[in-house]
């Protein structure tokens, strides 16, 4: 048999039928649902008269529109609340499991089907949201849908779907201090641009990406989509297997045996081609930030801001000038020192325990800098539970950080958490487009060390300045 | 589905790359629950001044953009999240296709689900067409091709079965329902690896 990926082995797993002139039936194995790409899907399985096939293959939760305020509060925003209660409706119509609002088990929808052990090694999953990706680190084929396909799925658990490139993305050698998954992301993208993995699916592998946790792999796999890829996976290995044994979704006794003999099966072969690679040097990684309006527009944090007449293309070097206009910087001076009025640390890039871990590392025993607004926002309930047993959230509260409820909060800025226009951020999230986290506000996308260094000095800074 | 016909417009010329979708619509017009009335929120970010006046200069306010059903993009539309509410804000806006170099995967795929033709040219054309942006195109989708101002047809690249579900009026949840059979022998061969009602 010829050699194949691990992106092929998934996909052949899940092929339900293969008609001539027509995309392929991918079988969905689980399918997550949140309230802002749902609603319109449920509308159109009433207005066909269709039910949800397998509300055992579905789960909901409610992120997007969802305050951090406590939990006691109202929503204060009526279209907000009425979405969030639609979602909750609409559930219990259809028969599906919703975490909602006053679960115990809610949060940003790619934080809690992981730490349920919902998420396992080759399967496919399903949300409509672009940042399903993060589930591939489970080594599964995890990808963004729209809400014509939210209600393919709910219909039928399928949807049509022609298969992807495969695309290589080693990174080998070992991480310096204060360098994290978020800056092997963020490094990789400037390197290929946003639109570099179109059409294509990552597997990320090499010694560094083995040496990661699941979290972290987590945070890599997150960001596949802002380099244009459908998804991005991690092959399983034993720290995957230890990561979802033993939570609550996750098979037990002989059905877990025979699972993890399923998993080993899944890795690439030997001699197995792919589309395209890139191969990334991960000790010689810096601290990458963010200077621009999309994640592309990257840089280790000691490099200049880039200058638009050192480029040749017309519209690139638009894009660049029109970039800086937006976010006022000067090209060929320097991001670190630059003043930063709000730092957030949360969204599904980086809100799991071991980010805000690392975030706590740096401001222990430190003060936020007088006059930026720091805003922590744990990715789960169980995140936030998990914080507040190890101290944490006494340590952000101590520095005079703000510790909050779960949920997506000011990565998209639904929910009234947001930037004032011309406020700058340095934020954990995944996009820093024109407004993406308040109307005419600017972000500088880093790690969690990174930003939370940058809440201690008021200005964007080198974490291993104020590395242990 | 109403079936996808041939039509000819103006440009709405955008020489914008990398346009993402929270231009497109901005996130905090999606706690909507319904599709309609998004044509408005449409780059509501550029469109609009802080009162929420039409900008005269913005390119989507200017009288000839209003009756004119083709975008022309830069590079790379349509990138970032996968809300459909993007498409289904150009389409009300009034659009019928986008022109770009490309597009990204998410938006391409909710796009040809909503009867907005996606149309990716090579670079050279894409020039010529900014080089003429005022002038009048022909988009004939059975026959895939793009007649240029200059009158010459250039031929595009669309997944064949979109292709024939838009021309034909073919509605893909219907499709897939009717492969029941094949889905149900599916599932009886596969046992489903979690159990989430459980």
């Amino acid at each position: 048999m010829k050699p194949r990926t691990i992106i092929e082995k998934i996909w052949d797993n899940h092929i339900v039928s293969e008609r001539p002139g027509a995309p392929a039936l991918l079988y969905i194995d689980l399918h997550l649902v949140h309230e802002v790409t749902s609603p319109q899907a449920f509308d159109g399985l009433r207005a066909r008269g269709l039910k949800v096939r397998r509300p055992d293959l579905t789960i909901a939760t409610t992120d997007h529109s969802t305050p951090t305020t406590p939990r006691s509060f109202p929503i204060v925003d009526k279209v907000a609340a009425a979405q969030v209660a639609r979602l909750e409706a609409n559930c219990q119509e259809f028969g599906i499991r919703c975490f909602g609002l006053s679960s115990e088990q809610q949060g940003i929808v790619h934080v809690i089907g992981p730490e349920q052990g919902m998420t396992q090694p080759g399967m496919t999953m399903v949300c409509g949201d672009s940042h399903t990706s993060t589930l591939g680190a489970f080594g599964a084929l995890a990808f963004g849908i729209g809400t014509s396909q939210v209600e393919h799925v709910l219909a039928t658990q399928c949807l049509l779907q022609s298969p992807s490139k495969t695309y290589q993305v080693r990174v080998d050698g070992a991480l310096k201090p204060g360098i994290t998954a978020k800056d092997i992301i963020l490094s990789l993208i400037a390197r290929i641009g946003i639109g570099g993995g179109t059409g294509c699916v990552f597997e990320y592998c090499g010694s560094a990406i083995r040496g990661l946790s699941m979290e972290e792999r987590m945070t890599v796999c997150n960001m596949s989509i802002e380099a244009g890829a459908r998804a991005g996976l991690v092959a399983p290995d034993d720290t995957t297997h230890q990561y979802v044994s033993g939570r609550p979704y996750a098979p037990t006794g002989a059905a877990w045996d025979a699972a993890v003999t399923g998993w080993r099966k899944l890795p690439t072969d030997d001699g197995a081609q792919f589309d395209k690679s890139i191969n990334i040097d991960a000790s010689t990684l810096e601290p990458m930030i963010t200077f621009g309006t999309n994640p592309g527009m990257g840089i280790p944090i000691t490099a200049m801001v880039p200058n638009p007449s050192d480029i040749t293309d017309p519209l690139e070097r638009d894009s660049l000038s029109k970039a800086l206009r937006y976010m006022d910087l000067a090209p060929g001076k320097p991001l670190l020192g630059h003043p930063v009025d709000v730092v957030f640390i949360g969204s599904c890039t980086n809100a799991r325990i071991s980010d805000l871990r690392n975030a706590a590392k740096i401001l222990k025993g430190r003060k936020v800098h007088s006059g930026v607004r720091v805003m922590v926002v744990p990715g789960s309930k169980q995140v936030k539970a998990q914080a507040q047993a190890e101290g944490l959230d006494q340590i952000f509260r101590d520095a005079g950080a703000d510790w909050r409820e779960a949920g997506c909060s000011m990565c998209i800025a639904m929910n009234g958490d947001q930037l004032q226009p011309g406020e700058y951020s340095v934020s954990t999230s995944n996009r820093n487009f024109e407004g993406r986290q308040g109307k005419g506000g600017r972000t500088f996308l880093a790690s969690p060390l990174t930003a939370a260094a940058s809440a201690i000095t008021g200005v964007v800074t080198d974490v291993r300045t104020l590395l242990p | 589905m109403t079936k996808f016909t041939t039509f000819e417009s103006r440009l709405v010329p955008f020489p914008i790359d990398n346009l993402d979708t929270d231009q497109i619509i901005p996130a905090r017009f999606l706690k909507t629950i319904s599709k309609e009335g998004l044509g408005d929120q449409l780059f509501y970010d550029w469109r609009y001044d802080t009162e929420g006046r039409p900008k005269p200069d913005f390119v989507l306010n200017k009288p000839e953009s209003r009756t004119a059903q083709i975008l022309l993009a830069g590079d790379n539309f349509g990138c970032g999240s996968s809300r459909e509410h993007a498409p289904w804000a150009l389409l009300q806006y009034g659009f019928r296709a986008v022109i770009s170099t490309s597009f990204a995967d998410i938006f391409r795929g909710n796009s040809l689900k909503n009867s907005l033709l996606p149309i990716e040219v090579p670079r050279d054309v894409h020039a010529e067409l900014f080089g003429n942006p005022n002038a009048t195109v022909k988009v004939d989708l059975a026959a895939q091709t793009l007649t240029l101002p200059s009158g010459r047809a250039v031929e595009f690249p669309v997944d064949p079965f979109a292709r024939h579900c838009l021309v034909e009026g073919i509605d893909e949840l219907g499709y897939i329902l009717q492969q029941e059979p094949a889905i149900a022998s599916f599932e009886a061969a596969h046992p489903a690896p979690i159990n989430t009602a459980a």
